[in-house]
């Protein structure tokens, strides 16, 4: 029982960094009905403005957070503008494969100027409690709490101010909402920033939690929180983040009580159990086909 | 005003005739035989270029077969890898493990077509969740797919586990790539245009109304996915017994992600199209190989530029003339000048 207690906040975290991951596939998909695959990239590059941020300049978590945030943000936002404007109206295919082509040239550029991979200083001092038979880093609960903050921001954001209203409105009609004076472009670009700095965010914990970067790592963890953003139901926000939550604890789960190579397998083999009962995620709801 | 493009339009009549003489077709074939035997037994050209001949071969199959589910079908498949890595490690270890060594350059075009049977039989099963999910769900079964593949092969200590097989005899020679090659874009081709083809084709326009004009769907799903994965299959075995080494890493999702791009860069919905687009893609990617890392840097980027100017991809929906059976070609000109008829008197 301590074992599953201690390995259940193991899975809080992780199942934390998916969930904010998850929740940039989802926003883009909400408005846009595009999978931006240079998602799990930008959280590759969100960790190395981390260690730029920690490692050469020597800054503290705080600033380090909010750098890596505002970058790949920028970042984020030029690539829309730049890649996946263009291809609005172009069939749904290319835009996909225009972020696959972006992706791999994140990776790849980043993998010209840092062909080895490099450890990240850690910022955050570490302390551990005992709450009883399970201990607690302090780590751990700074990267608990600060996504949950971060998701209850966003989901204020979403539900509650002008701008939020506006992406909801969009995601549910983008040839009527424009009309109405919604600015589309200024919305679809707020979208990205907000999407890319959350993941920039989850690249900075992961960074601080798994120290040694590369540029291939943003590949696996992208993937993965894909599918945690379809479990939950894509294009829906409160959805991604039960998704995130439920893939990161039935991984550390299976790793915990099985043997660990078994993890993918076990991991993907209950997401198709899944979609073969709710094919559209937990929270998401099927869209009635018109012929 | 001077025609500033003279020499272009000359070349541009050219190619067109070149490319609609339905004549050129079986030239083409018996020349690429008659080269295939003779470029080894003569070294026509050096080793590393035959080694790039038949990876192209190898590409063009796996291009090909995807197109039929993310081109013809309008499916968005991620997992061929998986395909392939099930077809390249029934065969290589029917020529490692089962089969006398010494009967393996006989017995080699069966434990392909093996490979590609084990392969067409795991595709059924992927078809199924394909009844019921449409879209990104699907993609996601085909990615977790791949995935679980990867993951059963590294569990499984007979085969080598996560150390993968090496030691696979070279079989896959230039002939053989040849054959394969050509069959598997022959009998896609002539899927296409049967009436299962027109059937998976009706998939892609709008599913729920070929349902109601009475195709089974349910049917061209599994053709479609069954001959898709039975290729992938096909080239997964001619793969490992070029590479002489396979191991699950080689067949991992960025594996899948490259026959994407070269679907994509062809164009979907055209066998033109994965013909042109594998071979540019493998052939760019080796005449890029001085410029070193950067080369990886530049192929996204050339990606990304191709899909913003062009994102049908090179050939999108079209196809050279010769590849389409002639009365497809007489039918559609029937259609046309029909449709020309009835716009010069339109009817009140």
């Amino acid at each position: 029982m301590t074992y599953f207690l201690q390995q259940f906040l193991n899975a809080l975290q992780l199942g934390s960094i998916y969930a904010l991951i998850a929740l940039g596939y989802t926003m883009v998909y909400g408005i846009l009905t595009m999978i931006n695959f240079a998602h799990g990239d930008l959280f590759m590059i969100g960790a190395f403005f981390c260690f730029i941020a920690a490692g050469l300049l020597k800054l503290p978590f705080v600033p380090t957070l909010l750098i890596s945030m505002a970058g790949v943000a920028l970042l984020g936002v030029a690539i829309e503008r730049v890649a996946y404007k263009p291809l609005r109206n172009a069939p749904r295919v290319s835009a996909i494969i225009t972020a696959l082509g972006v992706g791999l040239f994140l990776e790849n550029f980043t993998l010209v100027f840092s062909p080895y991979p490099q450890s990240v200083p850690t910022l955050i001092p570490n302390q551990t409690w005992m709450l009883g038979p399970v201990s607690i880093s302090s780590l751990q609960i700074i990267i608990v709490l600060l996504s949950i903050g971060l998701m209850i921001l966003l989901d204020l954001i979403v539900q509650k101010t002008m701008i939020g209203m506006a992406m909801r409105a969009i995601s549910w009609d983008k040839a009527i909402v424009p009309l109405m004076g919604v600015p589309l472009n200024l919305i679809i670009s707020i979208t990205f920033a907000i999407g890319t700095s959350l993941g920039a965010a989850a690249g900075v914990m992961y960074a601080q939690a798994f120290p040694v970067i590369d540029p291939y790592m943003g590949i696996m963890v992208g993937w993965k929180a894909f599918i945690s953003a379809v479990v939950g139901g894509i294009g829906n926000i409160r959805g991604a983040m039960i998704g995130g939550f439920i893939l990161g604890l039935v991984e550390i789960m299976v790793a915990a009580f099985m043997p660990s190579t078994y993890r993918d397998f076990v991991a993907f083999a209950l997401l198709l159990v899944l979609l073969i009962f709710r094919p559209h995620g937990i929270l998401g709801k099927p869209r009635p086909q018109k012929v | 005003m001077k025609q500033p493009s003279s020499a272009f339009t000359v070349w541009r009549a050219r190619w067109e005739t070149i490319a609609n003489n339905r004549k050129a077709l079986p030239i083409l074939l018996v020349l690429g035989l008659l080269l295939s035997f003779a470029i080894p037994q003569f070294n026509l050209v050096n080793p590393y270029i035959q080694l790039i001949i038949m990876y192209v071969g190898i590409n063009i199959i796996l291009t090909t077969s995807l197109n039929l589910i993310n081109g013809y079908m309008g499916e968005f498949s991620v997992g061929h890898a998986g395909f392939m890595a099930v077809g390249a490690y029934a065969s290589a270890v029917l020529t490692t493990q089962v089969l006398p060594s010494e009967l393996n350059p006989w017995l080699f075009p069966l434990v392909v077509l093996a490979g590609g049977i084990a392969a067409g039989l795991v595709g059924l099963v992927v078809a199924i969740p394909s009844f019921r999910t449409r879209g990104d769900y699907l993609a996601i079964v085909t990615l977790a797919f791949n995935m679980i593949v990867k993951s059963i092969i590294e569990n499984i200590e007979a085969i080598g586990g996560p150390r993968g097989i090496p030691g696979v005899e070279k079989l896959t020679t230039l002939p053989w790539t040849f054959f394969w090659t050509v069959l598997a874009v022959w009998v896609i081709r002539n899927f296409i245009y049967s009436n299962h083809g027109r059937g998976v084709i009706s998939i892609r326009e709008d599913e729920i109304a070929s349902d109601l004009m009475s195709v089974n769907t349910r049917q061209a799903k599994l053709l479609a996915f069954t001959i898709s994965s039975f290729f992938a299959g096909i080239a997964g075995a001619l793969f490992a017994h070029l590479l002489q080494f396979i191991s699950p890493r080689v067949f991992d999702i960025i594996k899948s992600t490259d026959i994407l791009i070269m679907v994509y860069l062809g164009g979907i919905g055209s066998i033109t199209g994965s013909v042109l687009g594998a071979t540019i893609y493998t052939v760019l990617l080796e005449v890029l190989r001085p410029l070193g890392m950067w080369r990886m840097v530049l192929m996204p980027l050339v990606l990304v530029l191709l899909m913003l100017f062009r994102p049908r991809g090179i050939m999108g929906l079209r196809e050279f003339r010769w590849l389409i059976p002639l009365q497809d070609l007489l039918g559609s000109k029937r259609w046309r000048q029909k449709k020309e008829a009835s716009d010069a008197t339109p009817a009140n």
